[in-house]
């Protein structure tokens, strides 16, 4: 059994492992955060993206021990103080329809305008190519990142 | 899906004790870079190892340098981070370029050269790259050190001449003291997610003498010195390209998967040879930089 530690959206949180355990499910089932999803559990889909330390990574293929001292941001820590701009978008684009990739989509464009905030069409699409959507076809997806880059114009 | 079965995981901060475990479990062990291929084998049962080393936690492992003329990678370098350093862009622009074409951002953030090379699939996209440079992979066990040629590291589909007890600290490559310039082409169904079908890198020198090598068209990334022969000394034109085409299909042996046929890949590697070469030669005179 390993005891670690993290910062989970601005908490510091305590929690036993094994080191078989999976951050994904860690977090799901022993931290109660579900924005991350599991999709296809093997990296390929992007529904499970948290931001650690700032990058986006898969948490279906992180060992949890793995991030022991180290922060991880979710979809619950992005609005937690009301929605982001980009979250705002999301809603009045009618960017999803199940909604199942949203919280991996929002962490992509969250990393993306934060090391960018003024992205071109083509290094939106780049940042959220692996972020899998079978409902959309992606475009009002797309919108909706360029839409929030361009109110951030307007400020 | 969880990891079924029980391991112990051990987080070093200095390579000794890295050494150490590898010496006294060999294979039982298994080294932990970004996991991307690693958890994913360890799901689906495929390997099963006793003991887990994350080597993240050391620090030289997190450097890039140049120095003399040498690039070294270290071996917790991510393709985000060599998408990123200035001393890549500079010197190497194929690497990135390379990068670029490897899974997507949250992939890349965590994925690793040298674990690419480590788990060495056929398509592994960095092989290519690092043959026409011939990098050397740097590798230490507790009682040796010792430098593998790329050339003689990959051993079959998924298989390298890494020991059990052994462990990659990183990778270096010389920069070219003549004037270069070369271009990676790569195959894909679509950019995100997919590995690669076939890959092709050419690095052109101004004396006219070429390393051209590939991935995904046969058990292992290879030099294509057959090809390089003919091509040596040749200015690059219509029938040169065209006769170094058909040399191709001689020496190259991909099999039909899920991912494309062997026809197909047969086929897209000639095309990916004449536009690669193009590519390398127009960037070699003052084109686009790479
Ligand atoms: C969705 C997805 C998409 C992908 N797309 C691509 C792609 O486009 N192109 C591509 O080439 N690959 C791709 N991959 C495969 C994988 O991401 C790469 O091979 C990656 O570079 C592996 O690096 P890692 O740090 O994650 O390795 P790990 O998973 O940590 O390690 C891989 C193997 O190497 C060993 N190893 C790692 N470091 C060392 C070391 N220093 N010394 C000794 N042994 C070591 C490990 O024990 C393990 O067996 C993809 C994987 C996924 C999940
Ligand atoms: S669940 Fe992690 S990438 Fe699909
Ligand atoms: S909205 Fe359903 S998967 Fe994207």
């Amino acid at each position: 059994m390993h005891k670690i530690k993290i910062t989970l959206n601005n908490e510091k949180r305590l929690v036993d492992i094994e080191p078989h355990e999976i951050l994904l499910d860690v977090l799901r089932e022993k931290l109660g955060v579900k924005s991350p999803k599991c999709g296809c559990d093997r990296g390929d889909c992007g529904s499970c993206s948290v931001l650690l330390n700032g990058k986006s990574v898969r948490s279906c293929l992180i060992l949890a021990v793995e991030v022991d001292g180290q922060e991880i941001v979710t979809v619950e820590g992005i609005s937690k103080d009301g929605l982001s701009k980009v979250q705002e978008s999301m809603i009045d684009n009618n960017a999803f329809q199940c909604g199942f990739c949203a919280p991996g989509v929002i962490i992509s464009a969250t990393e993306l305008l934060n090391n960018n905030p003024h992205p071109t069409r083509e290094e939106i699409k780049e940042a959220l190519s692996g972020n899998l959507c079978r409902c959309t076809g992606y475009l009002p997806i797309l919108e909706a990142v360029e839409n929030a880059t361009k109110e951030g114009n307007n400020e | 899906m969880s990891i079924l079965h029980d391991f112990e995981y051990y987080n070093p901060r200095n390579i000794e004790e890295v050494l150490q475990l590898r010496a006294e479990y060999r294979d039982k062990t298994r080294i932990l870079a970004g996991g991307t291929d690693l958890v994913v084998q360890m799901k689906d049962n495929i390997i099963a190892p006793d003991v887990v080393i994350d080597i993240k936690g050391i620090e030289a492992f997190h450097e890039i340098t140049f120095d003399e003329n040498i690039l070294f990678i270290g071996a917790c370098i991510t393709f985000s981070e060599l998408i990123e350093s200035e001393i890549i862009q500079r010197y190497f622009p194929l690497i990135k370029e390379m990068s670029l074409t490897v899974a997507s951002m949250g992939i890349r953030n965590r994925a690793t050269m040298i674990g690419n090379i480590c788990s060495a699939v056929p398509s592994a996209d960095s092989a290519p790259i690092l043959l026409v440079y011939d990098a050397d992979v740097i590798v230490r066990s507790a009682s040796k050190d010792r430098i593998v040629p790329i050339t003689e590291w990959f051993a079959g589909p998924k298989k390298t001449t890494l020991k059990s007890d052994e462990i990659v600290t990183g990778i270096a490559l010389h920069f070219p003291e003549r004037k270069h310039a070369g271009c990676y082409e790569r195959l894909g169904r679509y950019s995100g997610e997919d590995l690669a079908q076939a890959g092709i890198c050419i690095l052109a020198f101004d004396d006219d003498q070429y390393h051209v090598a590939c991935c995904a068209v046969g058990p292992i990334p290879k030099r294509l010195y057959h090809i390089e022969e003919f091509l040596n000394g040749k200015v690059i034109d219509q029938n040169v390209i065209q006769e170094a085409k058909q040399i191709m299909l001689n020496n190259i042996f991909p099999i039909s998967d899920v991912r494309a046929s062997k026809e197909y890949r047969e086929h897209m590697m000639g095309i990916m040879l004449e536009r690669g070469l193009m590519k390398a030669v127009s960037r070699l005179h003052g084109g686009e930089n790479a």
